[in-house]
């Protein structure tokens, strides 16, 4: 804890103190096509009993990989091929699977990545963390039920018989990560590897989900490896950072010395990109105010079979400017901008937009403002026609809009327009012959933007655009956004959960919760002087808060 | 519940009702007519007025939709009419035959779930790469061998020369041995394949992960989670399998000369005798349509996931899917290949 990073601050080795696991010189491959490739070079790192050490960094850089032999649980194909680890006085690194076996669950245990398909479907929860009790401890059935509602208890569950009875699928995320949690801390582990826990949930959710966690570590000097691909939790969580890239563990200090003294460049470049942090132009919101609605939302309602997605809601969009709709899963943004593109047909209400009531109109009706608005989504690998390259993705908005014709005439014809947007998207040409599978998901993403520019619209829906991107891909998405809407007036509507974007990137933002706006206005009015409860509940739950000083 | 079972029986009927229109209209259309070949044999010794009595009485010198509506209501009202070929009740014959058929086809599936297991459970478990190289290769071989071919290589080697089983059926178990292994080795393959891609898929799901960071060995995680999650996508290929199972019968009770519904289909339908054939197209459909009702009752108890309200039970099918997860891909394979081999379809209706 604390007296480790007095004694040695940011030193790579964690000397002093007691140490509950060592990691030395640890070396990890995998077996790619009969050919060993390393993945993992020289991790070194120690932890103290009661210690968080976050492990961060983006995809590919090796920090699952790293809990996963700490864990002894590589894929088939992965082994440790040099270094090892030490946990308490056992050699970790030539552990007999047996050896193993009474390890895991006991003395070292997981907090999975995502709750919703970490649980056996077919199971009660209940038995699903008693199997830790059975499988290490002598308690009848009798005692280790008593037991798993203690831990229910624990982790925050109020009806203990009722939730051990339950199936997965009766509870929400964030419920069955509690039920994981209280799986992985059943046999009074020393060392939890947390693997990204609370990366599906949102923000409330998550700030509940890490703060038990924390009190749990604290109560029990239990130490946590926390893997995260999010700076703010682990500003906000751990005691030091390890920063890895491609296999290395290229920092490691304190929240303070990482954030504000960023040695490595890696680490600097990582920072950096944190959305707050960049440099954000100001905006001048008062100007925008005046300028002519383009998206005019009256009293909208959609019900889908009694129940109301949108309960109500009124909004204004102007020209030019960025309007952010945040909330957490299932308040009713995405329905939203689904009524606003014309996928879905509002139950009452009015929406016009760029002056045409658009509130009754069917997917016909509505074809001839599919020039004027596209939307972009989240996952744009699986709006991609699996047999379509690059060109022809960025060719299917044009097509809808162009009499048939013979397919290589159509190309020929279209060519200049999808080089134009594929450079406007900041792609080379070249990759118009390419497909979408071999491309990265912030190259994915580039694609789907140019997609949408493809047909020149004035209005762009963006639809969790970043949220499955690591964070300098995601801001230097941001940041094309950004120049796009510079140089064509584009005008967005940017659908989020993440409020630290929201507010780098917006001029106006409504915050919904069940269907409702419960608040919008002004970015900075709504971020400095929120006036509803929810909106500070929300603000409260932001992950980073000492980084990006809301 | 109640409705969904009501819905289901309604739509027992439609199928019935579907399969012998359908197998009366095929029939008719052949060329050539079982009484008339009756009475036109050269042996035969009939009077002219005891032929017309004979057409009289079968109606067929009426229309086709008169014969049609005839037979149908006899149908509701329990009557399955009489053989044209031996004049026997066609209820009788099926009554007899039935037994036979139902110990072939049982045994069948039996040797065929163990043989499937094992395949997989080799495959998937097995501790040198080449050993599962070897038994991956298996299900697409017993599959792609035709029927035939496996019953009458069972019979050489074994009853020929071996002299192991009877090469005839003399009612003893040993002599169903052989015929019930045939059927089963077929119907084992798309269970075998399925089942390993199953158990394959279930065993990289993340919560199998975190059973491991609990410290639970194979076994433990096999018994409680890998079993029940491979079962779900071979429930449903169970339903299908049955209606393999009838048509291998029909095949194998051929090649060892066995009696039974398979052996008397091929004689109705050679000899034209359109109540017989019809009688055993109803019987199959019925096990068939029964069989797949009672898999479809069963699911919701192995997956908590499905209700049978009538709400979701159109979301049932479709959550099914989804809880075989990438499987539907190898059930269409697994379909294709039945569709591929069925030899007399209309046993399967």
């Amino acid at each position: 804890m604390t007296l480790t990073n007095e004694s040695a601050p940011g030193s790579v080795d964690g000397t002093g103190g007691e140490h509950l696991l060592v990691v030395e010189n640890l070396n990890v491959a995998y077996k790619v096509h009969r050919r060993l490739r390393p993945t993992l070079h020289d991790i070194s790192f120690s932890i103290a009993p009661g210690e968080v050490i976050a492990l961060v960094g983006e995809s590919g850089s090796g920090k699952t990989t790293t809990g996963h032999a700490i864990l002894g649980l590589l894929p088939e194909n992965g082994q440790v091929t040099g270094g090892r680890i030490t946990f308490r006085d056992q050699v970790l690194t030539e552990l007999s699977p047996k050896g193993w076996r009474s390890l895991r669950g006991r003395a070292v245990s997981l907090i999975p990545q995502d709750p919703t398909v970490s649980l056996d479907p077919l199971r009660r929860v209940g038995e699903q963390v008693e199997d830790t009790l059975s499988l290490h401890s002598n308690l009848d059935a009798a005692q280790r039920r008593r037991q798993v509602h203690e831990l229910f208890e624990t982790v925050g569950f109020r009806d203990v018989e009722l939730r051990y009875r339950q199936y997965p699928h009766e509870l929400s995320g964030g419920m069955k990560q509690r039920v994981l949690i209280a799986s992985a801390i059943a046999g009074e582990p020393d060392l939890i590897i947390a693997d990204e826990p609370t990366s599906g949930l949102d923000a409330t959710v998550q700030k509940q989900v890490l703060d038990l966690i924390d009190d749990l570590r604290r109560r029990n000097r239990t130490a946590v490896v926390l893997v995260t691909h999010d700076l703010g939790v682990a500003a906000d969580r751990a005691d030091r950072i390890g920063v890895m890239e491609h296999g290395r563990l290229v920092e490691v200090g304190t929240p303070e010395q990482i954030f504000d003294s960023p040695q490595h460049p890696y680490t600097r470049r990582l920072v950096g990109a944190v959305p707050s942090r960049s440099a954000v132009p100001v905006r001048d919101v008062a100007a925008v105010g005046r300028r002519e609605p383009v998206i005019t939302v009256t009293d909208l309602h959609k019900s889908y079979g009694g129940t109301d997605a949108v309960a109500g809601t009124s909004f204004e969009v102007h020209r030019g400017e960025t309007f952010s709709i945040v909330g957490e899963s299932g308040s009713g943004k995405s329905t939203t901008a689904r009524v606003l593109v014309g996928l879905t047909e509002a139950t009452s209400g009015s929406v016009s937009v760029l002056g045409k009531d658009i509130t009754r109109l069917d997917r016909r009706g509505y074809r001839p403002l599919r020039q004027d608005i596209q939307i972009v989504y989240q996952n744009p690998y699986s709006s991609f026609d699996p047999r379509f390259d690059v060109f022809d993705v960025v060719e299917e908005p044009l097509r809808a809009f162009q009499p048939p014709q013979l397919p290589w005439k159509r190309k020929k014809a279209n060519r200049d327009r999808i080089v134009a947007a594929l450079e406007a998207a900041a792609l080379p040409p070249s990759f118009a012959d390419r497909h979408p599978a071999e491309l990265s998901g912030g190259q994915r993403q580039r694609v789907a933007i140019a997609r949408a520019l493809v047909v020149e619209p004035k209005i762009l829906v963006l639809d969790e655009p970043i949220s499955a991107l690591d964070v300098s891909v995601a801001a230097q998405i941001l940041q094309l956004l950004e120049n796009l809407q510079r140089e064509r007036g584009l005008t967005y509507v940017f659908i989020s959960h993440d409020l630290a974007v929201v507010r780098a990137i917006s001029d106006h933002v409504a915050v919904m919760q069940n269907g409702r706006i419960v608040e919008q206005g002004a970015v900075d009015d709504v971020f400095s002087r929120p006036s509803s409860p929810y909106t500070q509940k929300l603000l409260a739950a932001i992950a980073g808060r000492k980084l990006v000083h809301l | 519940m109640r409705r969904y079972i009501l819905k289901r029986l309604a739509q027992a009927i439609a199928v019935l009702w579907a399969a012998y229109t359908l197998s009366f209209i095929l029939l008719s259309v052949l060329p050539g007519d079982a009484i008339r070949n009756r009475i036109n044999a050269p042996d035969s010794l009939m009077t002219p007025q005891q032929a017309q009595t004979l057409l009289e009485y079968y109606g067929s010198n009426r229309p086709l939709i008169e014969q049609y509506v005839r037979d149908l209501w006899g149908l509701f009202t329990g009557d399955l009419g009489y053989s044209i070929t031996n004049g026997g009740r066609v209820w009788g014959l099926l009554t007899l035959n039935l037994p036979a058929t139902a110990k072939l086809a049982g045994l069948g599936l039996v040797i065929g779930l163990v043989f499937a297991v094992i395949v997989a459970l080799l495959i998937n478990y097995a501790k040198f790469g080449w050993l599962k190289d070897v038994f991956s290769f298996l299900p697409a071989l017993s599959t792609s061998v035709p029927i035939f071919v496996i019953g009458i290589i069972v019979l050489n080697v074994f009853a020929f020369d071996l002299h192991w089983i009877p090469p005839v059926d003399n009612h003893t178990f040993t002599a169903l041995i052989a015929p019930a292994a045939t059927v089963g080795l077929v119907v084992s393959g798309p269970l075998a394949q399925v089942l390993s891609n199953s158990i394959r898929l279930t065993r990289s799901q993340p919560f199998v992960h975190v059973m491991h960071a609990k410290g639970a060995g194979e076994g433990y995680i096999f018994r409680k989670d890998i079993l029940r999650n491979s079962l779900l996508p071979i429930l449903t290929l169970l339903g299908l399998t049955i209606g393999e199972l009838l048509a291998g019968a029909v095949v194998t009770e051929s090649v060892y000369a066995r009696a039974g519904l398979g052996q008397l289909i091929v004689t109705s339908v050679n000899t034209q005798d359109l109540p017989v054939v019809q009688g055993i197209v109803l019987l199959t459909t019925a096990i068939y349509v029964t069989v797949n009702f009672i898999t479809d009752i069963v699911y919701p108890f192995i997956d908590p996931r499905i209700a049978l309200d009538e709400k979701t039970t159109r979301a049932a099918r479709t959550r099914r899917l989804a809880a075989a997860e990438g499987l539907g891909g190898d059930l269409v394979e697994a379909a294709d290949l039945f569709e591929k081999r069925a030899p007399v379809e209309v046993a399967r209706s």
